[in-house]
This record gives C-alpha cells, structure tokens and sequence, in this order.
C-alpha cells in the first residue's frame, strides 16, 4: 500500500473523527462528508483514496462509536498510523477493516509519501528513505483483518478462534 | 489476583493472568440508539439467526429519544422490531441511559462480564463486575456467539486517602483523578479505586467514579466492594492482598476542594477558584455520570428558593424514569422548576449534541456530564466545562462559575 501522509497530533477524540450528531445514520457513505470537519474541514478535500492518516498518541479516544473508523475508511483512508490507539477505536477499526498500526517512531511528515507492508508491520518514508517497524497485532486480530473485518471472519469460522502460537 | 483476574478466571475455568489472550463467555450485551443500528446490520450479515441468549440482551432508546428527526425515527424502529423478532427487551423512549438502566434493573451484577456498546460501560465496576465498552460489530459477534476475545488487561491500583470534605463531592474526586491519570493513561488497563475515600460511596457516587473510567481510557475499572450496599444478596470480588499491579498510586484526599475539567478535554482539571467569575450561558445536570436522586438532590439544596440568573438556562435530564419519580415524589422537582430549571425526559439529553439543547457560538457551559471534547455537545464553536451538580447549580444562581460553598 502507498499513499501520502496527512499528519495530526495527540489525543484526536471521535468527537473530532466524526461529530456525535452526523452519527445516527447507516447510510455510511454520508459519514465521509463530515470526517475530521472540526480538526480540519479541508482534510476531506485533500484526502485520496489510499492515504495514509499520521496522528500521535491516544488515536480515536472517546466514544465507542464505530462510524468513526467507518468515516475514515469511506472518506479514502487506507491506512490509520498512530503511535497508539485508543483501545475501542482499535478494535472497531480492525473489526471494520480499516488496518490501522501502532508505530511507536516514525519520522514522517505532511505530505511524504508512504509505503506500508501490513504483513510484515512496516512503514516505509520514502522521503527519507527510512524503515519503522509497527507493534505486532495478536493473531486474532491479524485473522479479522485478513478476512476483511470481523463479518467475514465470523462467517468464516462461526466463533473465535484462538490459535496462538 | 487482580479484580479482573478473579473474575475472568471464574468465568474461562482456569487461572489467568494479565497479558493473557482469552476467550471467555459474556454474562450480558446492551446497544444503544446510537450503535444497536449498526449491530444489527452486522449481525445480520454474520449470518442472522436467533440470538445467543435473549434475556441477557438489552436495547436502550436513550441517545436520541424521543427522535429528533425522520431518520432516527427510523433508526428506532429499526431497534423495535429486531427486539420484537428477537424477543429482546427494549427500553423505551423516557425510560432512561442505558447505564443507569442496566443497574437499576439488574441486567447486570457483581462478579459478571458484560459487554456494552457505549464507551461508559465501565459504570458497572460501580459494583463489582468487569465491564468494558465495544464497537457494534464487536457487540454484534457477542450477540450471535455469547463470546468475546480480550486480553486479560494490566491494572493500576489508586488509593484515596479521605474522607472528602463536606461539600466535596465523588465528581470533584473523580475530575482530580482524570486529571493526574490523564485521558489516555489507563489505556488497555483496567483499573481499581479502593481506600477510605471510596468506602462510605453510595452506589449512585461508586458509578459517578467508575463512570469516568472511560475518560482515564480504562478498559475497564472497580470500586472496590468494601462497603458496597445493594438490595439484593450478592458475593462480592476482592482484590488478592498479593495481587499485581502494574502501578499503585496513593492521594491524599482530605483537602481537596471542588474540581474544574477546563475546555477542551476531561483531563484539563484544575481547582476552581482561579475559573470563579467565568460567564456561563448555559448549565446541565444529567447524563450516566451525574443524573442521580442525589445529583439532583444536591441542586435542589442549592437552588431552594432561589432564581437561575437572567441570561442562563438550565436543563435538567434525569438518569432514569425511577430518577424522575423519586425527585417528583420527595419535592426536589417542584424545588428546581420552580427555580427556573427545564426538566427534560429522562435519558442522554444534550450530553452528546444531537438534540433538546445545543449551544451556541461562543457560549459557554457549566456541564455535569463527563465529555467536554470540542464539538460534543454539537457545536464546535462552544465551550464547555465539567464540574460537579453542586457547583453547576451554584453557578447557574450567578451566571457564572461560583464555588459551591457560597450556598451550602
Ligand atoms: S449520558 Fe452522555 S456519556 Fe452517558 S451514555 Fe448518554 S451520551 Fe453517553
């Protein structure tokens, strides 16, 4: 996956993500239009089918709301970098299947290209030429993810499955 | 053992410890108006069928009651009938927040493992049981298999040295712990309040501390059961003396004054004194933090016989029809209207900006709530700061932020 970077800070609550009063809906495709609209309102301009979000600590704290990790995945978001998540957003987004990776050092800035091995974890900058590895995910999240989100997982298997090694 | 610990290795038959990946049953679910939609529409497209277990299933129409528009309506009815189909039971319209509900009505008790669709489901550590928040496609898998995958979180142990002073109350503790344990601190961690400060709580201030669990981004959180009071008959779980923690942090309490969570983020606490002055155009008491019997009791103290200042409004949502026919039956209701404050149906209210009160630009709110993220209440343009009733009461007399301690 390549895509370039957009770059916010700590603490983006899914208040920010998506407002609480665009959230009443299940006609998802609305959500894009307002994603990120109070940190940002050109983001869902200048966002591209394929890029990559870049935010600090604490990503998606807040609400459990899944139209958050939803918003960002109709808006084009094709991949959510943070140093970490907030733990329900983390869930929620895996189980949607929007990947998203905790990269505890990273130097990337706005607007740097970025190619993304979600198998092996790792965050290539392109600008600088460097290479950071992402926190691995349990294999159970890794199983949901590459069955396209937990739907498809369960539909797979009927119930967890628990096969770490 | 850990309170998490003892309670998931009841559940899964063996000894677990944290860091561990389980699976384990689940004793309840409950979905709001907010996330029962998308729950279903996942469930649905795992397969559908009947449910797990119907009678440890709820539905809450609490987020958006009654529907402020065509397109929630549907929503709620979309709830309605799933339920129907399910044989589900829903809570209605003006029955109350789903938090207050899953208590009062025992959906949930001591010991249990439940899952909520809501990121303050932690409440329930008020009494004892492990609780955690999930997303709708998560809470749709426990709907179909009973079952959840989580790791056996970390805990931080805090010990409140007290008592408080009179006038000082669990909200103003809680603020100040937010403050020192910051919104992300207790992430993936669950965590446990115990010492004197906690002990003589009442079970509606035990949910007021586990409540903003959530705001410390817990996993899940307790108040230790010492001196818990329900009434029903139930097992307490304690901590093992020898448990783990991945931290312990001790306060000592017996000053602490009331506590202010500045715009724009529940950990900005400070003392309120240097705020005392801030206009204020808007005050609320409710929501699954602080729209208790005795939230609105301590208001009506304040307020009895008084009149809200020129220029404030303020709305009053209690947690629970229960709530409400408590604070009609004992006067404090008669006390508040007749002060000048606009009572709403028990449920969510303004707490999370969809309808029956959004601020203006500029405007600023003294809230009861637990959220003052830009934007929550449906306006960016706002500010909003979160303190206890007491001192939300107090300042809506003035119109501007007042220490509580003037009307005591
Ligand atoms: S009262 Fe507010 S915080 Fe509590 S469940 Fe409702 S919207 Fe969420």
């Amino acid at each position: 996956m390549e895509g370039k970077a957009h770059v916010y800070g700590d603490n983006i609550d899914t208040d920010r993500i998506i407002p609480g009063k665009y959230t009443k809906t299940l006609d998802t495709a609305s959500l894009a239009a307002h994603v990120l609209e109070d940190l940002d309102p050109e983001f869902r301009h200048k966002v591209k089918v394929g890029d990559i979000l870049v935010a600090g600590d604490n990503f998606g704290c807040g609400s459990s709301r899944e139209q958050a990790p939803i918003a960002l995945k109709v808006a084009g978001v094709g991949v959510v970098v943070a140093r970490y998540f907030a733990r329900i957003f983390f869930r929620n987004a895996i189980n949607i299947g929007l990947p998203v990776l905790e990269v505890p050092d990273h130097d990337i800035e706005a607007g740097d290209p970025v190619t993304i091995d979600l198998e092996k974890g790792e965050v290539f900058n392109q600008r600088s030429g460097k290479r950071f590895q992402a926190t691995q995910l349990p294999k159970v999240m890794i199983d949901i993810l590459n069955a396209g989100g937990l739907v498809a997982y369960l539909k797979e298997h009927g119930t967890y499955q628990l096969n770490e090694e | 053992m850990t309170i998490s610990e003892k309670i998931l290795s009841k559940k899964v038959g063996n000894l677990v410890k944290a860091g561990e990946l389980i699976i384990t049953e689940v004793d309840g679910v409950m979905a709001t108006d907010t996330t029962a939609p998308y729950a279903i529409q996942a469930f649905q497209e795992m397969g559908g069928g009947q449910v797990w277990d119907a009678s440890r299933c709820a539905l809450i129409i609490d987020h958006a009651a009654p529907a402020p528009n065509e397109r929630i309506a549907n929503l709620h009815t979309m709830m309605r009938e799933f339920a129907a189909q399910q044989h589900i039971h829903l809570f209605e319209i003006g029955e109350g927040i789903c938090h207050q509900l899953m208590i009062e009505h025992q959906y949930v008790r001591p010991g249990d493992i439940f899952m909520g669709a809501d990121s303050h489901t932690p409440t329930y550590g008020a009494i004892g049981a492990m609780a955690c928040g999930v997303g709708s496609t998560d809470l749709a898998a426990v709907m179909k298999t009973g079952k959840i995958w989580l790791k056996v979180p970390e805990t931080i142990r805090i010990v409140c040295h007290g008592p408080l002073q009179p006038g000082v109350t669990a909200k103003d503790l809680i603020l100040y712990l937010v403050g020192k344990i910051s919104i992300s601190g207790a992430t993936y961690q669950a965590v446990e309040f115990e010492g004197s400060a906690f002990e003589n709580m009442t079970v509606a201030s035990r949910m007021t501390i586990a409540n903003m669990v959530a705001e410390m981004g817990g996993k899940t959180g307790y108040v230790n059961p010492k001196g818990l009071q329900l009434d029903y008959d139930f097992e307490a779980v304690f901590p093992d003396a020898d448990a783990q923690y991945i931290q312990t942090l001790e306060f000592d309490v017996r000053d602490l004054g009331p506590q202010l969570s500045i715009p724009e983020s529940p950990d900005q606490v400070e003392n309120l004194e240097p705020h005392e002055g801030q206009a204020i155009q808007y005050a609320f008491i409710g929501t699954c933090c602080n729209g208790r019997l005795e939230d609105l009791q301590a208001a009506a103290q304040i307020l009895e016989g008084k009149k809200v200042a020129n220029g404030v409004r303020f709305l009053i949502a209690p947690a629970s029809r229960s709530v409400l026919l408590d604070a009609i039956t004992d006067g404090t209701l008669q006390t508040l209207v007749a002060a000048g404050a606009t009572i709403l149906n028990p449920g969510c209210g303004p707490c999370v900006g969809t309808h029956q009160g959004v601020p203006g630009n500029d405007e600023v709110v003294i809230s009861a709530a637990n959220r003052n993220f830009r934007g929550r209440m449906g306006n960016p343009h706002s500010n909003i700061y979160l303190a206890a009733p007491t001192t939300v009461a107090a300042s809506a007399l003035e119109g501007k932020i007042t220490h509580p301690k003037k009307y005591a």
